[in-house]
């Protein structure tokens, strides 16, 4: 045996849950999406089955597969016409704008990429309720009118009920309130949803098992499967819409979008009402000057960075496959490939972000660390008039909580 | 010509044009009213309650009849409820019914279209219900109360055209309400053949929306539509099918019985 199989078997199953965890016995949503990523070849497709898939009216998985593929590549120009038809068809040239607050930075998983995890000596800090509303006074001052909240996963410092007060008072101050916090059971969603949230947001960070259990050490994040339901958990839980994403690059980028996208593909299918959207945070390669994103170098070189390049090519076979899904431009993207993406793939954008605790109103200290650095710290005035200038539309809200 | 209107609920309108609400901007506002002469607009009110900037209500000139949407709505009493928050922010008593529980293809859900209708009707709503081009839900939302009848053309945003054009000729047949095609609608030639057929108004949203010249391509529907009403009202020739129809009729064999 190899030492790291010595230290794997030294770990807990990542595959059993705990106790207190919801299994959805009726659901093999998660069991077809790892026998078909598993058997996801993307070395097998050719020139022509890309053009087939560009050309197709209406695109199946095996086009998805084509579009992901290396041999897609060069028909990058080509797919992003494609994806701004589709997108326009969609979203006309409307671009949704939201800000993430991070209310609670407080972690006990150990993931090895993750600036917030419970190894890293990182200054730990939980906004109260009068310091929460304080936040999102000062947030939606700016206009703002859809919050995402935000916790570390911890569900012993930021408890369900600690995270139901913060939607309620979100719900006075904006229209949409969308959740990425630690996995729930479906009851737990329900409250959430009771409370005014109505989008939950799960990254799976990779859709390999193996991967996943190297990177997810210890802590309630580490069951893999528990984490792979939460978006079917939250439809179940009466949520209107759930978004997926892989952090591309812990793992085969092309295998972990396939993932990502038949995840949503087939949930959507099962939940035909379910909104579902994107998002496409990647780990990006390092060089000379670049800033990294939080992670380590020690971490970014054991991990397949991804290109800029390739992340415009999986954003748009995202916008080919599932043209009404939404997408969400990450901040850890620098302004200028945030620009071009809105109305071309993307449909979302942040502004006015901060991943720190308690750093929107001036009357709070900032008191905790953030998690990653921003490559994009414009405010919503700036990036509003970046959308404008594109000759696209800022829109606030295009919502209603039923 | 002149007295030829569009009677909706009592209301009278001249232009048959109505710009939808999917894709919004203030450019397509201005263009519809000016370049298109729409004298109905229909508003998403998961839209219209946004503050600011985001409140398209502000940008829709005085006199222009506002249609506000159920967009958002799952089901029936998920319709009631907006259409009712709709009217409490004076938004008037149009409403335009869309149930939708299909995120993919945005197809309307006829049988809670219907639910909503009735309940709706019933409190004095002018109801304009969206929906899939069947025969029987088009009756039965007729007899729930609905004041028009909106078939789709294709699905929504796709500017497919008339895909669905037989079973919309059969409910320009056989509903007395006005037909009003919603969605599918890509190019003005399109709207033009609805309207030859009998079709009273067109909603059109994306197909201008995302012209490249959106004031001139709302000016080429309001040019179609009219001269599809025009085609419509003069009556358009037979269409005669395969190289005419008076060579070799086939009961030509036929002799004249003479009386005795």
């Amino acid at each position: 045996m190899t030492q790291a199989q010595v230290q794997k078997q030294a770990r807990s199953s990542h595959m059993e849950y705990l106790p207190d965890m919801e299994v959805l016995k009726d659901s093999d949503i998660a069991r077809q999406v790892l026998s078909q990523m598993k058997a996801y070849d993307y070395q097998v497709y050719s020139a022509a089955d890309v053009k087939q898939a560009l050309s197709a009216d209406s695109r199946g998985l095996e086009d998805f597969k084509a579009l992901l593929s290396p041999a897609a590549a060069p028909f990058l120009e080509e797919m992003a016409r494609k994806a701004q038809e589709e997108t326009r068809k969609h979203f006309g040239n409307s671009v949704y704008l939201f800000t993430p607050l991070y209310i609670s930075n407080y972690c006990e998983n150990y993931c090895v990429y993750c600036g917030f995890n419970c190894r890293n000596k990182i200054r730990r800090a939980k906004l109260d309720l009068d310091q929460i509303e304080q936040e999102m006074k000062a947030i939606a001052a700016t206009g703002l009118e859809e919050i995402l909240i935000l916790t570390g996963e911890s569900r012993r410092m930021s408890d369900v009920s600690y995270i139901g007060e913060a939607c309620r008072l979100a719900a006075r101050y904006f229209k949409m309130v969308g959740l990425e916090v630690y996995p729930m059971n479906t009851e737990d969603y329900a409250y959430l949803h009771q409370c005014g949230a109505d989008y939950v947001t799960v990254f799976q960070e990779t859709y390999n098992p193996d991967k996943y259990e190297m990177l997810h050490l210890a802590g309630h994040k580490r069951i893999f499967p528990y984490r792979m339901d939460a978006q079917e958990r939250a439809l179940r839980g009466g949520m209107r819409g759930v978004a997926f994403a892989a952090l591309l690059g812990l793992d085969d980028f092309r295998k972990d979008a396939f993932a990502t996208g038949l995840h949503a593909y087939l949930l959507q299918r099962k939940y035909p009402q379910a909104e579902i959207s994107f998002s496409c945070p990647r780990l990006r390669p390092i060089t000379g000057e670049q800033e990294t994103s939080g992670e380590t170098p020690a971490v970014q070189n054991r991990m397949n960075p991804v290109s800029e390049r390739e992340l415009l090519q999986i954003m748009c076979a995202y916008r080919l496959f599932l043209p009404f899904a939404g997408m969400t431009i990450s901040t850890r993207e620098r302004a200028g490939f945030r620009d071009h993406v809105i109305g071309l793939a993307a449909t979302k954008i942040s502004a006015g972000v901060s991943t720190g605790i308690g750093s929107h109103s001036e009357t709070i200290e900032e008191q905790g660390d953030d998690q990653f650095e921003i490559a994009d710290g414009r405010n919503l005035q700036e990036i509003c008039q970046a959308i404008r200038g594109r000759g696209l539309q800022p829109v606030m809200n295009d919502y209603v909580f039923l | 010509m002149k007295t030829d209107k569009l009677t909706i609920g009592g209301h009278e309108f001249d232009s048959r044009f109505i710009l939808g609400s999917g894709k919004y901007s203030v450019k397509l506002i201005e263009a519809a009213v000016k370049q298109a002469g729409a004298q109905i607009i229909t508003l998403a009110l998961r839209r219209a309650n946004s503050a600011g900037e985001g409140n398209i209500l502000d940008y829709i000139p005085e006199g222009v009849t506002l249609l506000p949407n159920t967009s958002g709505a799952r089901n029936a009493e998920e319709a009631i409820r907006i259409a009712r928050l709709a009217r409490e922010l004076g938004c008037g008593d149009f409403v335009k019914i869309e149930v939708i529980r299909d995120s993919k293809y945005l197809l309307p859900d006829n049988y809670e279209t219907i639910r909503a209708t009735e309940v709706l009707a019933k409190e004095g709503f002018i109801v304009m219900p969206y929906m899939y081009p069947d025969l029987n839900a088009a009756r039965d939302l007729r007899d729930a109360g609905a004041a028009a009848v909106m078939p789709l053309a294709s699905p929504i945003g796709s500017n497919k055209g008339l895909s669905t054009r037989d079973f919309i000729r059969i409910l320009v047949d056989e509903i007395d309400l006005p037909i009003i095609v919603d969605a599918g609608i890509g190019r003005p030639s399109q709207a033009c053949e609805a309207m030859e057929m009998g079709v009273d108004a067109i909603m059109a949203n994306t197909a201008i929306a995302t012209a490249g010249d959106i004031p001139a391509m709302a000016e080429a529907f309001k040019k179609a539509i009219e001269a599809g009403r025009a085609a419509y009202l003069s009556g358009p020739g037979r269409v005669i099918e395969q190289g005419g129809a008076a060579s070799s009729p086939l009961t030509g064999f036929l002799q004249e019985e003479e009386e005795a």
